[in-house]
């Protein structure tokens, strides 16, 4: 790690006091954040940081609400993409926010070609942009269409375009969540060139070895406020994830012990038992075993696969390696409908884009699961699907006026209950739940965690993924830890503790200093 | 079977809207209401609007599953194009009634089935994939009948265009008919609702379950056998396929009609009987500004003004004023104390 030598000058960029909300919620709240010449500054945080919205604030896409930015000590306050890359900010999406069609040698130059009588220079352009590319170690044909390249060389000529347009900052917004091993090292050695020509490099990422291996300052924020800047090396990981997690580590460990018995209880049949199950760029293969009456927690941070575990498992996506097996027998997922039959469930994390259905009825968004599986030509009686519809109601006490309300018109809470409703009127044997208590209110919350306890008491699955540690330290009797889309360890029994949590996630990598596979 | 597109307050527009179309008409042509019986048939210029209003009711039934399930089908004027040459050459070549008739259906079964495919299974815009069969359907259209209008003289045939059962025209008829049977299929099973379930969130009823690609074929190829009888009524009417303009434009009428019905471009509740509503107010419109000796270059023009009061009408914001319904049911109370356990018998 290369430490800028510390000068009197002013840094490269210092934003200070910066604040912004978005219809009375405080997106960022006095946050500081520093760059210097020639460094790597990782920008962590999780869900609801204000990572995006200090970028987005940062390059004129918001207008902030107060604080100042300064550019090697003059002030600035651009108004768009455009203008903060004229005032040499760069900045350069996961997804490349550049045109497939045309070709790189014209994406590199888009609204700056250079011109002759009037007229595009092509031959210009093209011996320019293979000069531009040259210090990355490209050498394509820079009259084929950008789309043509892998995602990491269209980053390369992002990056590329952006410096080239005289980016003194250039901010990565997750750049490497879709590449693979060897992309992933191509990119690193781009940046560290970089680096060491003076430029400041804002990185984005959810990978903690990718931070370690590459950054040279970590700024955390938590719910739109910094929690801290350090340098990498003097930030043991257990720390930063304590950071990232704002948790008091000591005050953590407070669990009822379980009984003893765990070891006698793992000899029980799973019911379901998945064996090197992953699927590339998604989840590492994984051995998952699930029994009856079992809380299975998936813990991580935001991106650790622990979502698309829970996808794979209900056969969301398709799984492309790995066995599954269900009470013993092997089971091909190929699709939800798949899982249903074998009497999984799974309420998604985003409910409105996967889980209700906005326009259509409490009443036959709880009978959907059940209708699908009995089939279209076995439908269920109106006045079954209202007594389904009203137990449920009852049961779960969801807070609608009638069952004919359509269920967009619902809070949160009520709606997530209304898909727990859907699933338990299939009397599923395996309930899969992604985050089952964000974004809803703390009644619904308590009553919603107090649901599994009870449905696990009756002899049911449950795998569920969950932010909140406390949360799952509460209800699982397992937890698997992901890390970097990888399970990383499972805590059994008197293991399952916030701290030891944390500390699996912050756990080394077992080569140091290597980027994620 | 209340459904909310069919409820009280949501169904006045449409209703109203026939009714002051028909009111209109009968304003200015008072012989307008009166039938009369001649020679075992029905008479009259309402019996006129329900069997002109025919061809687009027949396909309106068919294209308000598809629009239920966001999609709209653009090929269903070209599949009454071919459905028609289909059994006008057949019947010119001497085939029975009975073959023709199932060749003619089976056309429209495999178009709206290549539709089907298109959208379910390589996700192509229905747009954009029926847009295709629009193009292309009246080619194969004409390489059906070489090219030629095909006329022919089977009394067969030519009764479901022109004959009548019970006094009733045949085109009303059929479409009553194909009207029933499509409810039934619908209401009846749980289609109707997977249907709906599709085109409000797709995404989210695949998760649930529901076999989307099976319930969006399915709405397809209903459409196209809806078109086919269409194209059957129009080529049996007039004894003759004419490739180029049988059921020229009508795809437009169509879509027209099931938004008149109520049913929203934006996918989920549909209302069949609503869309086939629809499609009369448009003929009865069409007869209205024929009887009342307007030129006919104002007859766009005030159809136009008509359909925007009725759409605006129907318009969200505007529903905001019109009286609400009662109360649906509340939620009963249970009829005896039953086990906490949620999970305990569904």
């Amino acid at each position: 790690m290369t430490d800028p030598t510390p000068t009197a000058s002013p840094p490269l960029l210092a934003i200070r006091g910066l604040s912004k909300a978005f219809l009375g919620v405080q997106a960022l709240d006095g946050v500081d954040f520093t760059v210097r010449h020639g460094e790597i500054h990782a920008l962590l945080g999780e869900n609801g940081a204000g990572k995006s919205t200090l970028i987005k604030t940062l390059t004129g896409v918001y207008q902030r609400d107060a604080g100042t930015v300064t550019l090697e000590g003059r002030a600035i306050a651009p108004r768009g993409v455009e203008e903060a890359q004229r005032l040499h900010i760069g900045t350069v999406y996961q997804e490349v926010n550049l045109l497939p069609n045309l070709s790189v040698a014209e994406n590199l130059f888009l609204g700056r070609q250079p011109m002759r009588f009037g007229l595009v220079d092509r031959g210009a352009m093209r011996r320019r942009a293979r000069a531009v590319l040259m210090p990355y170690g490209l050498s394509l044909d820079v009259t084929a269409p950008l789309g043509r390249f892998s995602v990491a060389t269209q980053q390369i000529v992002a990056i590329a375009r952006a410096v080239d347009m005289s980016a003194k900052v250039l901010i990565l917004d997750e750049p490497t969540a879709s590449l693979d091993t060897q992309e992933v090292a191509v990119l690193f050695k781009v940046m560290r060139t970089l680096r060491s020509r003076g430029i400041g490099i804002v990185f984005v990422t959810h990978f903690l070895d990718q931070v370690y291996a590459l950054c040279d300052r970590i700024t955390v924020l938590r719910n739109g406020r910094l929690v801290g800047e350090r340098r990498t090396a003097e930030l043991p990981r257990l720390d930063l994830v304590a950071m990232m997690l704002g948790r008091e580590l000591e005050a953590a460990a407070h669990r009822i012990a379980l009984p003893a018995d765990d070891a006698e209880e793992d000899a029980r049949p799973p019911l379901v038992r998945f064996r090197g199950y992953g699927k590339a760029r998604s989840v590492e293969p994984f051995d998952l075993d699930i029994r009856p009456g079992e809380v299975v927690g998936l813990a991580g941070l935001l991106g650790s696969g622990r979502t698309e575990t829970a996808r794979l498992v209900f056969g969301m996506d398709r799984a492309d390696r790995g066995e599954a097996a269900v009470d013993g027998r092997a089971v091909r997922l190929r699709g939800p409908r798949d899982a249903i039959q074998l009497g999984f469930g799974f309420c998604p994390e985003d409910r409105k884009k996967e889980g209700i259905v906005g326009a259509l009825s409490v009443r036959e968004n709880i009978i959907l699961a059940l209708q699908a599986r009995q089939g279209w030509l076995r439908p269920l009686p109106r006045r079954r699907q209202e007594e389904i519809a009203d137990r449920f109601i009852r049961l779960l006490d969801i807070r609608t006026p009638h069952a004919e309300q359509p269920i967009q018109f619902l809070s949160g809470g009520n709606q997530q209950k209304a898909l727990l409703a859907r699933w338990l009127a299939t009397e599923p044997r395996l309930l899969i739940l992604d985050e089952p208590t964000r974004g809803i209110d703390v009644g619904a919350h308590a009553e919603i965690i107090r649901l599994i306890e009870r449905l696990c008491a009756d002899g049911m699955a449950l795998l569920v993924v969950s932010s909140e540690l406390e949360e799952i330290v509460a209800y699982s009797r397992r937890v698997v830890v992901l890390r970097d889309r990888r399970h990383v360890a499972e805590l059994r029994g008197g293991e399952v503790a916030v701290d030891r949590i944390v500390a699996a996630i912050a756990s080394e990598p077992a080569v140091a200093g290597e980027p994620r596979p | 079977m209340t459904r909310s597109v069919s409820g009280p307050s949501r169904t006045l527009p449409q209703y109203g809207a026939l009714a002051a179309v028909l009111l209109a008409n009968w304003l200015l042509f008072p012989d307008f209401f009166s039938i009369r019986l001649q020679d075992g048939r029905l008479f009259g210029s309402l019996i006129d609007v329900l069997n002109r209003g025919a061809p687009v009711a027949l396909l309106a039934i068919g294209m308000t599953m598809v629009i239920a399930t966001r999609g709209v089908d653009l090929s269903v004027g070209a599949v009454m194009a071919i459905s028609g040459a289909v059994a006008a050459t057949l019947t010119q070549a001497g085939w029975g009634l009975a073959p023709v008739l199932a060749a003619s259906l089976a056309a429209g079964l495999l178009c709206g089935l290549w539709n089907g495919l298109l959208v379910a299974v390589l996700r192509i815009q229905p747009i954009v994939a029926t847009l295709i069969l629009m193009v292309a359907g009246r080619g194969i259209a004409q390489l059906v009948t070489e090219g030629q209008i095909v006329t022919f003289t089977s009394p067969g045939l030519a009764f479901i265009g022109s004959g009548s059962f019970l006094t009733v025209p045949m085109p009303v008829v059929i479409t009553a008919i194909l009207l029933g049977v499509t409810a039934l299929l619908v209401r009846m099973t749980a289609l109707g609702l997977m249907i709906e379930a599709v085109g409000v969130n797709r995404l989210s009823s695949a998760g649930a379950g529901v076999n989307t690609p099976v319930v969006l074929i399915a709405v397809y190829v209903w459409c196209g056998l809806c078109a086919a009888v269409a194209g059957l009524v129009v080529a049996a009417d007039i004894r003759g396929a004419d490739a180029n303009n049988a059921g020229l434009w009508l795809e437009l009428d169509a879509i027209l009609a099931v938004v008149v019905g109520g049913t929203s471009l934006l996918g989920g509740r549909f209302g069949l009987l609503l869309s086939v509503v629809g499609a009369l107010t448009i003929q009865a419109m069409n007869t209205g500004i024929l009887l009342s000796g307007f030129k006919p270059e104002f007859n766009l023009i005030v159809k136009a003004g008509v359909l925007m009061v009725v759409l605006l009408l129907q318009s969200p914001t505007l529903t905001l004023f019109l009286p609400r319904p009662a109360n649906p049911r509340p939620v009963r109370a249970p009829a005896k104390p039953e086990s906490p356990s949620p999970s305990a018998g569904a």
